[in-house]
Formats: structure tokens, sequence, C-alpha cells
């Protein structure tokens, strides 16, 4: 109920259809990787996939913001079913480790590898967990996905999310290659997702 | 015919006016073999089932009453100004103007049409939005293209909300024996503005050559603004048993409706151009964004609220 909800504010406000230029939505274990401008990112793309993976596609996302014990935090939990993490947390603590859980689990993930906000339309460097996860689930398909327009309908210091029509568009699944360097791997990922920007 | 039965009629006509151009688009689709008529044929198969759709609203809005035809207008406003927004380029900065827009002047903006507070309603946006946006996009400190930004916004919403919204306050107009009669009103409006546009596009399809504007809009053609206007104007004149006018009051009132209409279609294709962008959405299967439809009723809109207003209300 929440989730149709959601969907269906999302889709008044914002639109946000899906694009899939370079895959199809298909059942398989899969990892999105998207530009990040804007915390309406996460519920574009959940939004954006079928409903049955919807159920199994997890968006990971920061403890400080999400995993809080308001409405946002409840609907992290319950209806995104989101991973949180830790952006600074413990020194110990491993923050890849909740991820690695549900991947184990043989569950799809929503990254956003940039770890924060930006405020240009392509997204900045990438942090190296994305490599990190491709080395170790490399059965995992890594789909690129740009977001169009939601850094500028809910930018990041902005109260409220304004009506601009956003796009969410499924680029074509990449592996990690074998012995493949971690900043050209990353580098390859980051011009993936600026791809399709057009 | 009381106003029932003309509106009954009139839909019923409307109605079969579709049927024929589907029946004729489903011949077409059959013969037509050639790559370039094949699209032609498509976009307009698309077009006129998109007109189902139209049509089919804009009766839902006529059975429901008054209420749901201003909200059905305040949604057209709504998603015609998300178009026009989503086109033009914004900064972070423009986000409490934009808000402010979409969440308190479109809503007010309708609500004093529906409470028919026509002093307010008839200056809310040319005053009071235009003093308070630019100052709001002030405070967030961002001067770059600053002029520029404020001044597409007003546009916007000029157009978007202002222009629109004066179709459906032809139902707050009180022109004497016809004030059961007020919903014919805008259908006369919105018949004349569709039709002028649809005639306009088959005339010059048929034996358009000459264009008026080629940079501006390649689909615009002297035969087509000739032939399509004159005949949208005698298809007014020919409507004029639903409206307050005379024959030829209401031949006048067509002609104004199909100038102000194209003129309105050329202005927006220039504004289109300058974003570098063909239609303004993909809302509407076939005829683009819904600003290309309504682009038309925009300019045409106020100017008949207006000329009404004046010479038919005490």
């Amino acid at each position: 109920m929440i989730d149709l909800l959601l969907i269906g504010a999302t889709r008044f406000l914002v639109g946000g259809g899906a694009q899939w230029v370079g895959c199809e939505p298909a059942p398989r274990q899969r990892i999105y990787f998207a530009n990040h401008g804007s915390h309406l990112d996460t519920l574009l793309i959940w939004a954006a996939l079928p409903r049955p993976l919807r159920g199994r596609t997890h968006p990971v996302a920061a403890a400080d913001y999400w995993g809080g014990e308001g409405a946002l935090g409840r609907i992290a939990r319950h209806t995104l079913k989101a991973v949180l993490v830790r952006r600074n947390g413990g020194a110990h603590a491993d923050p890849l480790e909740p991820l690695r859980a549900t991947l184990a689990q043989g569950e799809s993930l929503i990254i956003f590898p940039e770890g924060t906000r930006g405020t240009e339309r392509l997204p900045g460097p990438f942090k190296s967990g994305l490599w990190r996860l491709a080395r170790e689930f490399p059965a995992v398909e890594l789909v690129p996905v740009y977001l169009e327009n939601p850094g500028r309908a809910f930018p990041k210091g902005a109260v409220i999310p304004v009506p601009i029509a956003c796009a969410t568009r499924f680029g074509a699944p990449m592996r990690l290659g074998p012995e493949e360097p971690k900043e050209v791997f990353l580098a390859r990922a980051r011009a993936a997702v600026s791809e399709l920007a057009g | 015919m009381n106003a029932q039965q003309k509106t009954i009629a009139l839909f019923a006509g409307v109605a079969f006016v579709l049927a024929l151009a589907s029946l004729v688009g489903r011949a077409l689709a059959r013969r037509v073999t050639s790559e370039s008529g094949r699209a032609t044929v498509d976009n307009l198969n698309e077009r006129i089932r998109a007109w189902w759709i139209m049509v089919a609203i804009f009766v839902a809005g006529y059975l429901l009453g008054p209420v749901a035809t201003l909200i059905l207008f305040a949604l057209t406003s709504f998603w015609t100004l998300r178009e026009f927004v989503s086109l033009t380029p914004t900064r972070p900065a423009d986000v409490w103007p934009i808000a402010a827009a979409f969440y308190v002047f479109l809503p007010l903006q309708y609500w004093l049409i529906g409470i028919e507070w026509y002093a307010l309603f008839a200056i809310l946006i040319p005053v009071y939005a235009f003093l308070i946006l630019p100052p709001l996009a002030a405070l967030a400190g961002d001067v770059g293209d600053y002029l520029l930004r404020v001044a597409r916004l007003q546009w916007g919403l000029m157009l978007t909300v202002y222009c629109i919204s004066h179709a459906p306050a032809l139902l707050t107009l009180d022109i004497p024996f016809y004030l059961d009669q007020r919903f014919l009103l805008l259908f006369f409006l919105i018949a004349v503005v569709q039709m002028s546009d649809v005639l306009q596009y088959v005339f010059g399809k048929l034996f358009g050559g000459r264009k008026i504007a080629p940079t501006v809009s390649p689909s615009k053609t002297w035969e087509g603004l000739i032939g399509g206007g004159l005949s949208a104007t005698a298809l007014g004149a020919g409507l004029w048993w639903l409206t307050p006018f005379t024959p030829l009051q209401a031949a006048a009132m067509a002609f104004v409706i199909v100038a102000m209409g194209f003129l309105g279609g050329l202005a927006l294709s220039a504004v289109k151009r300058s974003m570098g962008a063909k239609d303004w959405g993909t809302m509407v299967k076939g005829h683009g964004g819904m600003l290309d439809r309504m682009d038309s009723l925009a300019f045409s809109a106020p100017i008949f609220f207006h000329l009404t207003r004046y010479f038919f209300t005490p």
C-alpha cells in the first residue's frame, strides 16, 4: 500500500519512467550503480524496477540519514528494504559488510559509488566499494544507471522536491575484467554511467 | 434544444468525427507501403488514439461538474508547467521560486476561479507572482543568469497557469440567458482551437509548400494556415448555436481564436527550438508533450475570455 502511494507520488511529481537502453529487466542478481545528486535517486531507481524485481533489490542508504526512527527511516527499512551503511562509523567495522551479506543471499543492490551527493550533471570519481564487491561476487551483473534531473528536482540542501521531469536509464551490464586494476575498472564504470547521460 | 441536448448532440458529433478518423486511419495503414508514408500514418493513428483519450477526459469533466473541470485544467497547468520547467535550465537556487509557483500560485489561481474572485484572479500572476518569485530566487544568493532564470519562470507560469486557466474561467462568466450553457462556450473554444490545429496540419500535409518560418517550425506553411484557418473559422461559425453569439459574431470569435492559436504555436515553437528540443515531452503519444497540444489554447483562451467578458456580460 505504502509502496504504491510512494510510486504514485513519484510518478506524479517527477515522472521518472524507466528507459531500458542496454538491458532488459530480468530476475538476475545485479548491482545497479548510478550517479548521485539527490535523495530522490534511491526512490527513482526502486520505482523504475518492475514489481517482482523491486522486492529483491535493496537500495544501499546512509544510516545517518535513512536510519532514524521517523517516517523516513521506517520507509527506508520496511518499504524500500534498504541496506543501511555507516559512512563514518567505527574504525574497525567494514562498511561493506551488510552489502556482502545481502549479496550472499542472492539479492540485488542499488548503490551510488560516488559515496555522496554531487551537484554536477555527470558523476564524480567512484569510491572503491564497487570494485571490491565486483571482485568478491564475480557472478553478479553490474548495471550502470543514469539518473536524469533528480539533482534539479530535489538538489542538495532543498527542503521539498519540485516537479521537474526525471528519467531512469539502465545501460548494458558490465563485469570486472580478469586482473583489471581498480582505477581502470572504476573509471570504466564511471564512464558507463556518463555515456548514458547522452 | 436545451443545454443538455446540445451537449449530447455535440459529444455524439465529436465521437462520430473521431470514429470516421479512426476508420480512415485504419484504411490508410493498410494501403500505405512507403517508409515515410508509414511513419506519417502511424503518427496520425497515434494522434487519433490520443484524441479519443482527450475527449473522454473532457466528457468526464463535463459529467462530474464544474469543480472536476477546474481540477482537470489545474492538472493540465501542472503538467505543462512541469514540461516547461524541465526543459528550461534551472539551478539549485531556483527550488524555492519553483516550489512557490507549483505549490502556491497554481492552486491559488484555480481556487480564485472556483470562488469567482475575478479581480484577484486577473492579477495574481502578473502582479503578485511577478513581484514575489524574483526575491525568492535572490534569497538563495546565486546571481548567475539571475534575470534569465526569473524571467523564464515567470514566462512559464504566465503561459501554463495564467493563460490556460482562462479556459475554465469561461464557466464563471455571467452571460445573460446563458448561465446554464457556459460549458458549451468552453467546448466552443477548445473545438475551434483543436480543429484549427488539425486542419492546419491536414491542409499543410496536402497542399503545403511555402513555409512561414522554416527556422522556427518547418511544419507551418501558408497553405496550411490559410486553408486550415479559414475552414476552422467556418466551422466555428457553424457552431454559433452553442454560443451566445450570432453566426457572424461566432465567425469573428473563431477567427480571433484561430489567429491567436497560430501565433501561440509559432511563439512556443521558437521557445522549444531555442532549447534545442522538438517536442515539450513524451506524455501524449504521437503529439509530443502536453504543451505541444496546449500552446494554441494558452494564447487564445485569455483573449477569447476577455472579448466575451467585455462584449457579452453586463
